[in-house]
């Protein structure tokens, strides 16, 4: 049916205060993550702007303030308001399982890999709360693997390696992670590996006896060993293209020659110089060997 | 100043419509495009496929900071947000918006904190009202809005909703927008004056 198309302008709202100075917004953002490293230490300089951007005005908005500067003088000041910032800031979603056909491949193309080393140290690359370092561990047991593995499970957050280390998940996502677990190739009953206890399910304790929990910041710290696998998924999607880059050289130089590095589903080592070091086995997962 | 950039959200419906529309660009169509669909959490590459088939322009599935490219499709994965940065996109896992991953609200008000005055948003059909904040703010920030005739959607409730949020909304029927963001692709934005600091 025909409707008259109006010409008018499409700009009738009246600019706000969120009139368009994104050069001005830029220098905002950039002295207040600067502010926040060189007085709390927390340094978020490097990380995705578009994301970054729109966590500080939800922070901004939920203040009911108007400006980053504004939020600047209560960040700077108020160690609770860095404190709610840092929730704002810090995303750890994950699942036991997630991706399930990620798991199968790993199965599939990794494993055999893998039972050729006497001895498998993995790095597990912002863990978060653990799920998927236990779904790991999981894996390697019934793959017949776990006890020549060693898993250094990292992450930049205290609190949460504290969870991932206590084990205990929420009994209301058993249901999910049981149909992720037969989606990813699992080979018993996942009821097998947790108990519930504490109001959750409490997870095997022998599935950590080799998994090291421990602190590690990829802005700033180093290389602590040498690895056949790393596993960092959807935590440098959070990172900009050059801070991208310096976590992919140490990757790089951690990982042994034919090591593997697996990253996120949606992520990709094609705007990366490290691309020619890698080959991938079997996409569309990204599972990469190092072969250079 | 001219356009550089066009984010187009659907939702119920929106598979029809979304072929629709891009099947009426042509493949040398000047701007990069970003397409967010509702769609499962489990969903896979299906929905690249089947645009892909109806349209002339290239389709790609986003994979975090892909460079933003003229005449391409760029569609959101299953289950993660995209962020609209200066030239390139981001993925993120931050909360669903209105019980939404990808949100049409959080790509379009990237694309209008990003791009300003340069960015075109597009809301088509849908059973929700994801869409009407990002449009929003894109006309705030001088950009330009159009939304299907909620009379041609398959649901009307989203593009009701995103004209009721930005009454300045062009509002044409379905087949009207492609010829639209033709003509505005190659036309130069209005011309904002600049504030004074």
């Amino acid at each position: 049916m025909a409707v008259p198309v109006a010409e008018a302008p499409s700009s009738g709202a009246e600019p706000d205060r969120q009139s368009f100075k994104p050069d001005l917004e830029r220098i905002e953002i950039e002295l207040l993550l600067e502010g926040i490293f060189r007085h709390y230490g927390f340094d978020f300089r490097a990380y995705a702007y578009a994301s970054i951007r729109r966590r500080l005005w939800k922070r901004i908005e939920e203040e009911g303030l108007s400006s980053v500067s504004a939020l600047q003088e209560r960040v700077l000041h108020e160690p609770e308001m860095m404190e709610k910032l840092l929730l704002d800031l810090s995303i750890n979603v994950t699942a036991m399982f997630r991706d399930p056909g990620f798991y199968q491949t790993f199965r599939e193309h990794v494993v055999p890999l893998l039972r050729t080393y006497p001895f498998i140290r993995i790095w597990h690359a912002g863990c978060s709360t653990g799920e998927e370092v236990y779904s790991m561990a999981i894996l390697l047991r019934e793959e017949g693997l776990y006890d020549r593995s060693r898993i250094y499970a990292t992450d930049i957050n205290e609190v949460v390696l504290q969870r991932a280390k206590a084990g205990i998940f929420p009994l209301e996502r058993m249901q999910e992670y049981t149909d992720n677990y037969i989606r990813a190739g699992g080979k018993r009953s996942f009821s097998e590996y947790y108990t519930a206890k504490y109001g959750g399910a409490l997870f095997d304790q022998a599935l950590t006896k080799n998994v090291v929990f421990s602190q590690h910041n990829l802005v700033t710290d180093r290389s602590f060993s040498e690895f056949n696998v790393i596993l960092c998924r959807n935590v440098l999607i959070y990172f900009d293209k050059t801070l991208q880059s310096k976590v992919h050289s140490l990757f790089y130089d951690s990982l042994a020659m034919f090591g593997v590095l697996v990253l996120g589903s949606k992520e990709t080592l094609r705007f990366m110089s490290h691309e020619d070091c890698y080959q991938q086995i079997a996409p569309p997962e990204k599972i990469f060997r190092k072969v250079r | 100043m001219a356009y550089s950039i066009v984010g187009v959200g659907s939702s119920w419906g929106g598979l029809a419509a979304m072929s629709k529309l891009l099947g009426a660009l042509p493949a040398n169509f000047s701007l990069p495009i970003v397409v967010v669909q509702h769609r499962s959490r489990d969903s896979d590459r299906l929905l690249a496929e089947i645009l892909q088939d109806a349209t002339d322009l290239t389709v790609s599935e986003i994979e975090d900071k892909e460079p933003l490219t003229p005449g391409t499709v760029h569609i959101a994965p299953a289950n993660y947000h995209v962020l609209i940065d200066d030239g390139f996109l981001s993925l993120s896992l931050e909360e669903p918006v209105r019980f939404s991953r990808p949100s049409i609200d959080v790509m379009l008000s990237s694309a209008a904190d990003t791009y300003g005055p340069e960015a075109i948003g597009v809301v088509l059909t849908g059973a929700n009202e994801d869409g009407a904040q990002g449009l929003s703010d894109i006309v705030k920030r001088g950009g330009c809005a159009l939304v299907q005739d909620p009379r041609t959607a398959e649901i009307a409730i989203m593009p009701h909703a995103a004209v009721k949020a930005v009454p300045s909304a062009e509002v044409l029927p379905l087949e009207g927008l492609a010829p639209r963001l033709i003509a505005l692709s190659r036309k130069r934005a209005k011309v904002r004056a600049r504030k004074a600091v």
